[in-house]
C-alpha cells in the first residue's frame, strides 16, 4: 500500500469533540460525588471565616493602619485561589485514578490526539475551579450581614469582575495542568499527597495569599519568582477597591504576562510527556 | 485470506530481561487467533506493544497494511482493545460509556446514537444503558467492555485475558458472543489468554513462554505433537508409585504432583498399572491429547495451576 492511499483512507482524528466529552466527563463525576460538592465550597468558608477570626486585631498590613485591613479582607483573593489550587489537585489526582481503573488506558488506544487529552482534563479542571471560586467570591462578602464577616471595600464594577474571571482562569489552567505534569509521573495517590505538601500549598503559602510576606528579604525573593503570586496579586486588583490592599502589587499586565506564559509552559509540557511516554 | 496482523522477529527488552524474543506470526483475517501461555511468558508485553501502549524497540508489526512504528494512529482508526482490567467509567451509567467513547473516534449525533443503539442489542445490554457501570456483574462490564470497542468499526479486535474474573458460565456466554461479533462484523480476534478451554476455542493458536514462541498452529495441530492417549495418575505415594513404575520399565515423567504417561498405544498399559497398583492411587484416568498435555511436552511444566480447578 502506498502514502497517498493509506491518508485517504485514514480519517481525520477530531481535535475538539474529544476535550469536550473528556472535560464533560470531569464535571459529571464531580457533581456526582457529593462529598466532593460540600467540601470544595464549605472547607474554604469555614477557613476564611475562622482564620478571620482567629487573626483578627493581630494583623496589621506595612504601611496601613490599624484598622485598615481586617484579615478576612486580606484573605479574601487568597481563599479564591485556594480554591483554584484545592480543584486542581483533585482533578489532576483523577488522571492517576483513570490511570488504575483502566480508562486511560481505553483513550491512550484511540486515535484521539494527545494534545485533546491534556486540553479536556485540563478544561474540566479549569471550569469546576471556576464555577466554586467564583461561588465563593459572591457569597462571602454576603456573610458581613449575618455578622460572619467584618466590612470589605469591593470592587464592584463590571471591570473589576470580568478581571477577576480572567485571572480565576489563567490560574486555574496554570495550576490544573501543572498538576497533571505531576499526576503522568507519579502512579499513587499517596505519592501525589507528597508532592502537593511540599510542592503545592507551600506554593500557595508564599504566594501573598495568607499573608504579605514582605518583611523578610529570602520570601520576597521566592514569592517574585513563584508564578501564583501573580495570579493572587492579579486577583486582589480585580476585586479590592480598598487602596491599603492593593498597596504595591506588580502591575496587571505583568501578572497576565506571567500568568500566560506559565499556563503554557505548563501544557506544552503535558502535551510532550503524554506523547513520549503514554503506556507507562 | 490476507494477514490482518503481520508480526515479524518483535523483540522487547524491559532493562536487562528479555521478555520478547524473536517472536514472528501472522493472523489472517477475520480469524480467533489466540496467544497461549503462563503468566510472565511475554503474553502482556506482546498486546502492549500491539494496541501502541508501548514503543516497538526491534522488529516489525503490520496491521492491514499499515506500519506500527510509522502509523500508529492510522492504526488506532483500525483497532479496538480490550484490556484485562475493563476500561470503563464506573461512575457513569453504560450509555454515558459509550457516547464518551464514541466521541473520542470521532463519532456524534444521529450517526453515534445510532451505533450505540446498534451494539447495545449486539451485546444484548440494551435495557442497561442507564445502570451505572460500577452496579454491573463481571460479565456485564466485559459485554460493555466489548461493545466500546466495537463502536467505531474496527477491523481487529485484541483481548487481553478476557475472561478474567469472570465465572464458567459469563465466560461461555463471553466466547459465544465473540464468535457471533467475528461472523456479523467480519473482525480479527487476538485473544490472550492462560486458559486451555478457551485456547480450544481459537482458530489458531501461538504459545508464548520465557518470550519465545514455542509453537504455532490449529489447536489441534498443536495438540497432535503429543501423539496419542496418555493416563494421568494421582499417586497416593509418589514415591512409591515412581519407583515401581520404574521397575515395569513404563517411561512417565512427574507433573505438579501427578504422574503422566505419554502416547499410550493400547489399553493394556491402563489395565495392567490398574491391577497391579490399585491400592497405590487416588485415580486414574486415560485421555486424549490436551493443549495442557501439549504444553507439558514442549515446556515440561503445567501452564499454570490454577486452570485444574475449571
Amino acid at each position: 500500500m502506498n502514502e497517498s492511499v493509506v491518508s485517504a483512507t485514514t480519517p481525520r482524528p477530531a481535535w475538539l469533540l474529544p476535550i469536550w466529552s473528556l472535560a464533560q466527563r470531569e464535571i459529571v463525576r464531580f457533581l456526582r460525588q457529593r462529598s466532593r460538592l460540600i467540601g470544595a465550597i464549605g472547607q474554604p468558608l469555614i477557613f476564611w471565616i475562622l482564620f478571620g477570626a482567629g487573626l483578627h486585631g493581630t494583623f496589621q498590613l506595612q504601611g496601613a493602619s490599624a484598622n485598615d485591613v481586617s484579615f478576612q479582607e486580606y484573605f479574601l483573593p487568597g481563599v479564591a485561589i485556594m480554591i483554584v489550587l484545592f480543584t486542581s489537585i483533585f482533578a489532576s489526582i483523577s488522571v492517576i485514578q483513570d490511570r488504575h481503573e483502566g480508562f486511560l488506558q481505553g483513550v491512550l488506544v484511540s486515535p484521539v490526539p494527545r494534545s485533546s487529552i491534556v486540553l479536556g482534563k485540563v478544561l474540566g479542571g479549569t471550569l469546576l475551579a471556576l464555577v466554586q471560586s467564583a461561588l465563593f467570591l459572591v457569597l462571602a462578602p454576603v456573610l458581613q450581614l449575618v455578622g460572619l464577616a467584618p466590612a470589605i471595600q469591593l470592587n464592584l464594577t463590571l471591570a473589576g469582575a470580568a478581571g477577576a474571571l480572567l485571572f480565576l482562569t489563567l490560574v486555574a489552567i496554570g495550576l490544573n495542568s501543572l498538576g497533571y505534569l505531576f499526576a503522568w509521573k507519579i502512579d499513587s495517590v499517596q505519592g501525589y499527597h507528597g508532592i502537593m505538601s511540599v510542592v503545592l500549598l507551600p506554593m500557595w503559602l508564599m504566594s501573598g495569599a495568607f499573608f504579605p510576606g514582605d518583611q523578610s528579604p529570602w520570601l520576597h525573593v521566592i514569592m517574585r519568582v513563584n508564578p501564583l503570586t501573580y495570579g493572587v496579586a492579579g486577583l486582589r486588583q480585580c476585586v479590592s477597591s480598598n487602596p491599603s490592599v492593593v498597596g504595591d502589587l506588580p502591575s496587571i499586565p505583568l501578572c497576565l504576562a506571567v500568568l500566560f506564559l506559565f499556563s503554557l509552559i505548563c501544557l506544552a509540557a503535558d502535551v510532550w510527556l503524554t506523547r513520549r511516554d503514554q503506556g507507562v | 485470506m490476507s494477514a490482518a496482523i503481520v508480526v515479524s522477529s518483535v523483540s522487547h527488552r524491559y532493562g536487562e530481561r528479555l521478555a520478547l524474543n524473536d517472536v514472528s506470526f501472522d493472523v489472517a483475517q477475520g480469524e480467533i487467533f489466540g496467544l497461549l501461555g503462563p503468566n510472565g511468558g511475554g503474553k502482556s508485553t506482546l498486546l502492549k506493544i500491539l494496541s501502541t501502549l508501548l514503543p516497538l524497540q526491534t522488529g516489525n508489526i503490520q496491521f492491514a497494511g499499515f506500519n506500527l512504528a510509522s502509523q500508529a494512529d492510522a492504526i488506532r482508526h483500525t483497532l479496538a482493545v480490550t484490556f484485562q482490567h475493563p476500561s470503563l467509567d464506573i461512575k457513569l451509567t453504560v450509555g454515558e460509556n459509550l457516547r464518551h467513547q464514541g466521541h473520542l473516534y470521532g463519532l456524534s449525533g444521529q450517526v453515534l446514537s445510532t451505533r450505540i443503539q446498534k451494539v447495545m442489542s449486539q451485546l444484548n445490554i440494551a435495557d442497561r444503558e442507564r445502570d451505572y457501570a460500577e452496579t454491573l456483574s463481571g460479565g456485564l462490564k466485559r459485554r460493555v467492555e466489548i461493545a466500546k470497542c466495537l463502536l467505531h468499526n474496527p477491523a481487529i479486535l485484541l483481548l487481553d485475558e478476557p475472561s478474567t474474573g469472570l465465572d464458567p458460565g459469563a465466560r461461555n456466554d463471553l466466547w459465544n458472543v465473540l464468535a457471533e461479533v467475528r461472523q456479523e462484523e467480519n473482525v480479527t480476534l487476538l485473544v490472550t489468554t492462560h486458559l486451555m478451554e478457551e485456547a480450544d476455542r481459537c482458530d489458531r493458536l501461538g504459545i508464548l513462554d520465557h518470550g519465545q514462541l514455542i509453537a504455532l498452529g490449529t489447536p489441534s495441530e498443536i495438540r497432535s505433537t503429543v501423539g496419542g492417549n496418555s493416563i494421568t495418575i494421582d499417586p497416593l505415594d509418589m514415591q512409591q508409585l515412581a519407583s515401581e513404575l520404574q521397575r515395569l520399565n513404563i517411561v512417565f515423567r512427574q507433573v505438579g504432583g501427578e504422574i503422566r504417561i505419554e502416547d499410550v498405544q493400547s489399553t493394556s498399559e491402563l489395565t495392567r498399572i490398574i491391577d497391579t497398583y490399585s491400592q497405590h492411587f487416588r485415580s486414574i484416568t486415560l485421555g486424549k491429547p490436551s493443549l495442557e498435555d501439549a504444553f507439558i511436552k514442549l515446556t515440561g511444566r503445567r501452564i499454570s495451576e490454577d486452570t485444574t480447578d475449571e
